[in-house]
Parts: C-alpha cells; structure tokens; sequence
C-alpha cells in the first residue's frame, strides 16, 4: 500500500449567512455552532476540519445529520466554495483553481456518486452511464462504447437502453456508480451513496464497491452515518460533529479509546465481538503457549477457539510470524460496553 | 355633502392639459420615430405576407396531407388525424377555407415569435431572480390590461394592418411560454444538476443538456396556452385589420348574420382543439421517460 497523502484538507472553515467572513475570527477563537447562530444569525457548517486521506484507500467521514459531513465533501470538488481554508489534492489547492483548471478537475480527476442518485431523468441507462464522458466532449457513440465496461461491471448488462425510473433504487445506484466510474478519475466522492437503499441492497452494494476497490484503488471518500457501514467498507473513519472533527483514525482505534461522549454514544451499539481484532488488544509479551491466531481475527472468532483448547493466551500472527499475546482478560475487557461520562447528552 | 360624494378630483382643466400633453407627446414621438418603427417591422410584414401566400396558395391537397403529416407526427394518434382531417374538410365546405388558411398564417407566426422570443426570455428569468423580478409585473401587465388599451397606441404608430394585429396577438399570447420556461427550469431537480456540475458541466452543457430537456414538459404546456389565446384573439386582431375567420365574425357582428358568426366560431374552436390536442399529446410523448415500472 502507498501511503502518499491524496487529499489533503487544510484549517476548513465553511460558514453559512449573509456575511461569514466576518465570522471566521470569532469562530476560530472558540466560537461554537448554536453560539454563533443565536448571537450572529450565521450557520456554522464547517469549523476548523483537517484531515489527510492516504492515496488508494476509502475515507469514511460520518457524522449525524447536520454535522457537515455533507458540506465537507462538497467542497473537495468545490460544489460549496469555501469560507476560508485550503483543499489540497495532488500538490494542488482545489479551493483556489480557475474556472477552467476546476471544470478540468471535475471531470477528469474527481466523480460523485449521490444520495439520492442524481441520475439524468431523460437519459437512458446507457447514457447515464456515459454521461462523463460526453462532458468531455467524446461523441455519444464512442462514450457509450467505453462506459458499457462499467455497465457490465456493476451488473446492469441487458438495461441499457432503460430509463432510470424504470429502475429500483438499488439498480439506479448502480447507474449512478457506473457513471462515477466511467471517467476513470481517481478520486471517487460517496454521498450518502447507500442510505436510500434498503438493507439487504445496502450490503449488496456495499460489497460490490469493495470488490471494485481491491481491482481499482481508488481513492475513495465515503460519507454516512451508518456506522455499522463505516466499519464495513472503512480503512480510516473521521467523525464530525457541528462541523468539528471529533475524532479520526481506524476503527479499531475508534473503538477502543473513544475520544468523547458523543463518540462513545455513537459506538454504543454496535457489535464489539464482531469488529474487535485480537490485534488491537493484544500486548508486545512474547509466549509460546497458546493456539497461533492472526492480529485480523476478531474476537467473535477467537474466543471459541481459545475456549476449545483451555488456553489462557492466544499468540498473535502477522505474516505468520508471531507479534505478541493476546490474553482471554483483554479480550474481554475490550468487548465490555464503553460508559458515557455524563448522563446528559449536551450534543443533543 | 356634496363635498363628500363628489371625489375632489383634479379640475376638469388640469385633466384636459394633463391628457392633451401625454397625447401631444406621444403624437410628436409618432411623427418623428413612426417611420422607423414602421421600418423595423418591415421584415416582420414581409415575412408574415409570405406565410399569408403560402397558406393561402397552397393547393388544398398538399394542405390536407401536411396537416395529417404533422398532426401524426404529434401524436401518434388516427382519432386526432381523422379528427384533423374532418374539421378542415367542414370548414372548407362552409366556404371558409380562405379565411380559415389566413388564421393558421397568422396563429402560427404569432406562436413562432412567441416561442422564439418568448423561450430565451424564460430561460434568463430562471437565471437571475432580478430579471424575474422586473418581467414578472410586465407580464402581469400584458395579461390583465385589456387588448384595446394597447391597441390605441399601436394603431397611432403602425396604422391599421397586418403587424399591428401580430404585435396585440403577440402582447396577449406570449406570456405563459416565457412563465412556464422560467418556471419549469426552476423546478428542475436541485440534485441531477449538482451531478452535472460534479461531472464538470460547463454553463452550455447544463442548460441545453440539463435544465431545458427537463424542462420541456412546462415549456410545452405553455407553448399549448400560448396557442390556445393566440387563437383567442384573431377576433380583436380581424378588427385592426387582420384577415382570416375573425374578420367573418366581425362582420357577422356588424350584420347580424347568426348563421355566418356561429360557423366561423366553430371553426376557431375546431381550430383551437386540433392545435390542443397535437401539441399536448407531443407533450406528453416527450416525457416517456417518466413511466415507471420494471421492463418496457
């Protein structure tokens, strides 16, 4: 894996309001969000975010509704302009292109997959799918030629010449990433992409885009406020909250040290057992007893197998090689629900 | 109390003055400018005679299988065909073929500049909310005035004719295509045009790749309103002398000619539907793509 920066996100601020550059100072002094709604009348969208997203590797940025995770990926192809900040890709800083250099960069090193689709209503699947291309200028015959790969790939064949409302969710979604896809950009942004689908089609969906990740390495910026999905497809998770970021780093580590109320609360539900490696609870003591397990077993998987073998100790593998003990106490410890410090929920 | 039932209004003097001044003024910008406003329209006159000939020329025949043609073309409907060709036959029998031929000139060249005019004008009010804020009361304006108002001023500066009927029906029916343009681009969904941008539309590509084909739906149901009140008012444009079955009403007014007067209206109404039905059912064929249901 390379892990050259791809996107870089600089001191963001995005405020909404009839003069928010007048509010940038109080805000980075301290100001906060229902603060500086009730004695200013302006909205804070974005407040001070800053992030490094590796090249190849898929970002979640999650959040609940409000929370800017929305307005934060607008602006890495710059369809919210910026209050004050920079959004540096490859060198470059997207919140300061021309108009020309920025409707380059869309449409060749960034696409978007939405919500709720976006897809042209008056353009059949295979023109959909296309669509990119023709921006570029390609003819419609020549783009359709070369986007039927991606229509293939996400297993649309024999729907091209379909209209999207003849289309379930889940199949419009897969127009919407076809089309996102066809242009070949590097950058993949997903908002909210499988919110509107329901579960058994979000799985489906969400599988399908891992497995076009193993094949494409993209680097892709996933929004939800899914966390069950954040985990799934997610190497790295930021979470915002009232435009701040909380807390940013892998799921393990966002697990295992919540960094606040808000954070813990979000985690609350989920399934320890199922998404705790015995990697991330292990310690560096060396020991030969024990059955040999690697650092990505979760803990659901290790227990049984240390319970069958009356093994105090699990040693920990990685490329084979043995990195360190996982103990039965840890691993119970850190399947333990985290408890919330205050019983208030000031965020709420 | 005469004080309180008279309203105290400006003196009978001051009125006169008042009303002798803007008619003076208007008189001497009539006098100076009225040969070239004349003149501007010219190629509107020219081109509106040549339409007048061609309609008028045209062997019956070849009329009647463009008409099937293009009501076909529309709709994709026999009824509508049959329909078509049935009203133009009575028309013709009752001996208003002329007259009915100079209606279809005027009505459609009076819709032709209406939609070329009148679509760009709805395309930059959905542009720029201060350009729709200052054409919304102008059209408010053309609506509700009523068409002898504004004919007085028009028949100062052109005289009685051909392009002064144009300009009333014009005046009259070009309000809805450019409400309906503006309107139906508004209404456009806020997320397919996010996409666009997101794939690096240009401002071109958006709007006539875009805006305008979803659009089409609103645009056409004006384009229908704007030919349905077109056709309503060949009976005011025949009296500042356009041809066509407005003039067979007027005169049938002037005469008390029942008979004659009831034919020519049914004719406008015959008229009116053929252009309803063939324009909405072209309407409604655009939007095919808004079916839904799995397999076609």
């Amino acid at each position: 894996m390379v892990s050259d920066t791809k996107i870089s996100i600089k001191n963001l601020y995005k405020i909404f309001g009839n003069n928010p550059e007048a509010q940038v100072e109080k805000v980075v002094s301290g100001l906060g969000k229902p603060e500086l709604l009730e004695k200013h009348g302006h909205v804070l969208g974005l407040n001070n975010v800053n992030l490094d997203i590796p090249a190849k590797s898929l970002q979640v940025i999650m959040g609940l509704s409000g929370s800017g995770k929305s307005t934060l990926i607008r602006h890495i192809n710059r369809l919210i302009e910026p209050t004050a900040g920079e959004m540096i890709i490859d060198g470059e800083n997207v919140l300061a292109m021309s108009k020309d250099r920025l409707q380059d960069f869309r449409r060749h090193s960034a696409s978007m997959v939405f919500q709720k689709f976006g897809l042209m209503p008056h353009r059949t699947v295979a023109e959909n799918a296309a669509y990119g291309l023709t921006i570029q200028g390609i003819d419609e015959g020549e783009a359709q030629k070369r986007s039927q790969r991606w229509i293939d790939r996400v297993g649309l064949s024999g729907f091209e010449k379909h209209y999207p409302a003849q289309l379930s969710g889940g199949m419009q979604q897969r127009v919407g990433l076809a089309r996102a896809l066809t242009t070949d950009a590097e950058i993949l942004l997903m908002d909210e992409a499988f919110s509107a689908l329901d579960p058994l089609i979000r799985n489906d969906m969400q599988d399908v885009l891992l497995d076009l990740q193993e094949e494409l390495h993209k680097t892709i910026v996933f929004i939800t406020h899914d966390l069950d999905e954040a985990l799934k497809i997610g190497d790295n998770i930021a979470i915002l909250r009232d435009g701040l970021m909380v807390q940013e780093g892998s799921a393990q580590e966002i697990i295992l040290n919540p960094a606040d109320d808000y954070v813990t609360d979000f985690i609350q539900d989920i399934n320890r057992t199922r998404v705790l490696e015995i990697g991330s609870v292990m310690s560096d003591k060396k020991s030969t007893k024990g059955p040999k397990l690697d650092h990505k077993t979760v803990i659901e998987e290790a227990l049984p197998v240390l319970s069958a073998e009356h093994a105090e100790h699990a040693i920990v593998t990685k490329d084979g090689k043995a990195v360190g003990t996982a103990s039965l106490d840890a691993m119970i410890q850190a399947i333990a629900r985290p408890k919330n410090q205050k019983s208030d929920k000031q965020y709420k | 109390m005469d004080f309180l039932t008279d309203f105290p209004s400006l003196g009978r003097v001051t009125l006169l003055t008042f009303k002798k001044t803007i008619d003076g003024a208007f008189r001497e910008f009539n006098r100076a400018y009225g040969e070239y406003i004349e003149a501007f329209f010219d190629p509107l006159l020219w081109c509106l005679k040549w339409i007048d000939w061609i309609f008028v020329h045209m062997p019956w025949p070849l009329f009647f299988i463009l008409a099937a043609g293009l009501a076909w073309l529309g709709s994709r409907s026999i009824a509508i065909v049959i329909g078509t060709i049935v009203s133009f036959a009575l028309m013709g029998m009752f001996g208003m073929w002329k007259e009915t031929m100079e209606t279809v000139a005027i009505v459609s060249v009076s819709t032709a500049l209406c939609i070329g005019l009148g679509i760009p004008l709805g395309i930059w009010m959905a542009r720029s909310d201060r350009v729709q804020g200052i054409v919304t009361p102008v059209l408010d304006i053309m609506q509700t005035v009523p068409s002898f108002v504004y004919l007085i001023p028009i028949i100062m500066l052109l005289g009685i004719g051909k392009v002064p009927a144009l300009i009333a029906v014009f005046i009259y029916a070009v309000p809805p295509v450019v409400r309906l343009t503006n309107l139906g681009i508004r209404l456009v969904d806020s997320e397919v045009l996010e996409a666009a941008d997101s794939f690096g539309a240009s401002y071109k590509q958006r709007l006539w790749g875009v805006q305008v084909p979803l659009a089409l739906p609103n645009i056409f149901a004006g384009i229908n309103q704007t030919i349905m009140m077109a056709l309503a008012m060949v009976v005011i444009a025949a009296m500042i002398g356009a041809p066509g079955l407005g003039r067979i009403v007027l005169k049938a007014v002037q005469n008390q000619y029942l008979a004659s007067g009831m034919m020519a209206g049914l004719a406008i109404v015959a008229l009116a539907i053929i252009f309803d039905r063939v324009s909405q059912a072209y309407g409604k064929r655009l939007q095919k793509h808004r079916e839904g249901g799995h397999g076609v």
